[in-house]
């Protein structure tokens, strides 16, 4: 029993961390906003040669053949900078299920180039009303709507209707498509096993990514709480304030390892896991959704400005919300499990057996 | 990062399973805040001090089973699941214990802790007085220094499990000429020393769990001060720190409730009464709650294994736990309906009365340990820095 993450793991995020604070700056996540993909193949690439795009991708196919409890850290960092790039659906969601899926060609064909930064995956799943990412996807994964197949299609297979959206980072799309035996790439109990754990992997990465949204969102209002001075006196000073700042840290505090917990279910592949990524979830959206509003009032009329970065990360916090399961959404199926008992779900050492 | 536990742990969990299993009293005791119910919950110490599990963290010669702080959260773990008694030395083996272990002499812990450990000396806490609450450097019982005695006067209050506990443990101001947090030494009073008078007060649910103690030139050898003369901020701190921490408050405390909470949504659906979704969502908030505290603490005991301390962090959790058992204890009042106002004895009870009872010790979390107004500034000033002025 050890909580902790490694020495690796955390030299890992702070590298990633350095990168992202230096390259992906507030004021060049607005400027991709106003570009047409809304994406940067620059900075994409340079995840790639850092790794992360491949971190999940085994190590024989150029990968750096690491889990999905490697993955949460650098994913925090990922929403404290605000970074919209496909990460979720190509390397923290495709990687590991064309991994697990066994195909040698499949894998040939498509894990080197997620590790190489040369392919973008999109994934569509039925707890998103839309397709995120697929206008630049190479490949958009999806599951047949009556059966155990999972269906590989290139853009010209599928029709996107672009969807604008609140958060001027997110690029949705309502997609058409129609099965043929073509597009299939996996079928039977295997694909529908896998296809279970994409929904946990979508979930979990925007929960970590939502950890670092809600810490930026406390930063920026420590900030501006810290500098703003009105009746002689910073208002940070002020316990209104500070309530209002405090409560959001604790949110976060315990928002965090059900995270962290939910990654290292993932990666063990615990029986509970469904359950775990859906505390995490529910509890990351509601620390971000709590921060957005709190650091929102903190800056008072500044912060309801375009101008100002608050909404920035505001918005992230609202897109993030609805990605992969609302955070009511994630309660019913905890509900599910724990109170009508229809899924596995551990009490964490409390509810532990004994041989 | 590895969440399992190891099979040495597991034997550890199995042992303590089966130990309590075969030892723990079959019918809950009275309430330790009750004369009769101190004595059962004295004898229950006695019981697990006799099978090596007291106080499962601290060294064998002070008393304990040397085992490490994994290993007395799963023991709290099987203690809680067993439905075993609150323990009624809390304010010594959780706080002050600790507390002696890092300030105490040598021979302060061979005199104090065995007995601690064996509750054959309960503790009461004396910090707060009538003009000393959420401020507590405003402390002005003092102890003036006689040769090898302390002569205290003074008033303490609110002092939990005083009206029977052997002990007091307490800040008293040393240096009359001082102010605030300086000037303060940590003292251990014995109850029974000459001009010491203990009032019981009945707390909200009738009950004597804590005291005004009186102290009118009661004489204290000197051999009672732990830690530095004037310097008893310090001390106090490190035990404010455990109160709020770890040791009070174990996370499985919060699981056992949440596992009932649980069972009790599950017996009202079975019951035919239509359960309105916000109150499927608290008791599915509530269950989230108790694991999220749980998966913090081990993060919090990994850290201090590999030599890292529990600092101004303790008041998050402070915050979390005391509002999760409220809002807990709320749930099931509002599960039960119309039996929420029923007290054990009532005929239609069948039980219920327990809820009734945790909810209004729940009422003085957000209270005690230091308000949840006093912790929100820490969190504000210490971990985010906030300006203080």
């Amino acid at each position: 029993m050890r909580f902790a993450f490694t020495e690796d793991q955390q030299l890992l995020q702070q590298t990633v961390h350095e990168f992202l604070q230096a390259e992906c700056t507030a004021e060049r996540v607005r400027g991709f906003w106003a570009t047409e993909t809304g994406r940067s193949p620059e900075l994409w690439s340079q995840l790639a040669e850092m790794g992360v795009t491949g971190l999940l991708v085994p190590e024989e196919f150029g990968g750096l053949g690491m889990n999905d409890i490697d993955m949460v850290l650098l994913m925090e960092e990922v929403g404290r900078a605000g970074l919209a790039e496909p990460l979720i659906s190509t390397a923290a969601i495709a990687a590991p299920l064309i991994r697990d899926l066994d195909n040698a060609e499949l894998s040939r064909a498509w894990l080197p180039r997620i590790a190489a930064g040369e392919a973008i995956i999109a994934v569509a799943h039925t707890c998103n009303a839309f397709v995120s990412d697929a206008h630049i996807a190479d490949l958009i994964l999806v599951r047949h709507p009556q059966g155990d197949e999972i269906h590989g299609l290139v853009r010209d297979q599928c029709a996107l209707t672009a969807e604008p959206a609140n958060d001027p980072a997110r690029r949705i799309f309502s997609m058409d498509w129609t099965p043929k035996p073509l597009t299939r790439i996996a079928e039977s109990g295997r694909a529908r096993r896998l296809w279970a754990d994409v929904l946990s992997r979508g979930a979990l990465a925007t929960a970590a990514q939502q950890l670092g949204v809600t810490a930026k969102l406390i930063d920026l209002a420590v900030a501006y709480a810290t500098e703003r001075k009105q009746f002689g006196s910073p208002i940070g000073s002020f316990q209104a304030v500070k309530h209002h700042l405090a409560n959001v840290r604790v949110q976060l505090e315990y928002a965090q390892p059900l995270v962290y917990r939910a990654a290292h279910s993932v990666a063990t592949r615990a029986p509970a896991r469904a359950t775990d990524v859906s505390m995490a979830k529910s509890a990351a959206s509601e620390a971000a959704a709590a921060a957005a509003k709190v650091s929102l009032q903190v800056h008072g009329a500044i912060g309801y400005t375009w101008e100002q970065d608050v909404h920035v990360w505001m918005r992230r916090a609202w897109s993030l919300g609805l990605a992969w399961g609302s955070a009511a959404w994630h309660r019913e199926r905890i509900a599910n499990a724990v109170l009508d008992q229809n899924a596995p779900a551990e009490s964490f050492g409390y509810g532990a057996s004994i041989a | 990062m590895d969440l399992r536990f190891t099979m040495e742990q597991q034997k550890f969990r199995e042992e303590a399973r089966l130990w309590l299993e075969a030892h723990v009293p079959k019918e809950n005791l009275p309430s330790f805040d009750t004369a009769e119910g101190f004595q059962a919950h004295c004898e229950w110490e006695r019981v697990l001090n006799d099978g090596g599990w007291a106080m499962v963290p601290w060294p064998v010669e002070y008393g304990g089973r040397g085992a490490n702080l994994i290993e007395w959260l799963i023991f709290e773990e099987e203690y809680y699941r067993a439905g075993a008694p609150g323990r009624v030395n809390q304010n010594g083996i959780f706080l002050l214990g600790p507390t002696i272990m890092e300030y105490g002499t040598d021979a302060q812990k061979v005199r104090f802790l065995p007995k601690m450990a064996s509750s054959e000396e309960v503790w009461a806490q004396g910090w707060s007085e009538p003009n000393a609450g959420s401020d507590m450097a405003a402390i002005q019982a003092t102890a003036v220094r006689e040769g090898d005695q302390f002569r205290i006067n003074g008033q303490k209050t609110w002092a939990s499990r005083g009206a029977y506990a052997d002990w007091l443990f307490g800040l008293f101001r040393t240096d009359p000429d001082s102010e605030r947090h300086k000037g303060l030494t940590f003292v251990l009073v014995p109850l029974d020393a000459p001009g010491v008078k203990v009032r019981p007060i009945e707390q909200l649910d009738g009950e004597a769990g804590f005291a005004e103690v009186f102290l009118d030139d009661a004489l204290v050898s000197v051999d009672n001060q732990l830690g530095e003369f004037n310097r008893g901020w310090d001390v106090a701190m490190a035990t404010a720190g455990f109160e709020r921490g770890l040791m009070l408050r174990s996370p499985a405390r919060f699981q056992n409730t949440a596992r009932k909470l649980v069972e009790l949504y599950r017996e009202t659906v079975a019951s035919g009464v239509a359960i309105r979704p916000a109150l499927r969502e608290a008791v599915t908030q509530a269950w989230t709650g108790a694991e999220a505290y749980a998966l913090n603490t081990y993060q919090t005991v990994t850290r201090l294994l590999e030599g890292g301390k529990i600092g101004a962090e303790a008041s998050l959790g402070k915050i979390f736990w005391s509002e999760l058992d409220l809002k807990m204890h709320e749930t099931a009042l509002e599960l039960l309906g119309a039996r929420a106002e029923l007290l054990p004895n009532a005929p239609s009870a069948q039980g219920v009365g327990t809820w009734l009872d945790g909810y209004l010790f729940s009422l003085s979390g957000p209270i005690y340990a230091g308000t949840n107004e006093i912790q929100r500034n820490v969190i504000a000033e210490r971990i985010l820095r906030l300006p203080r002025k």
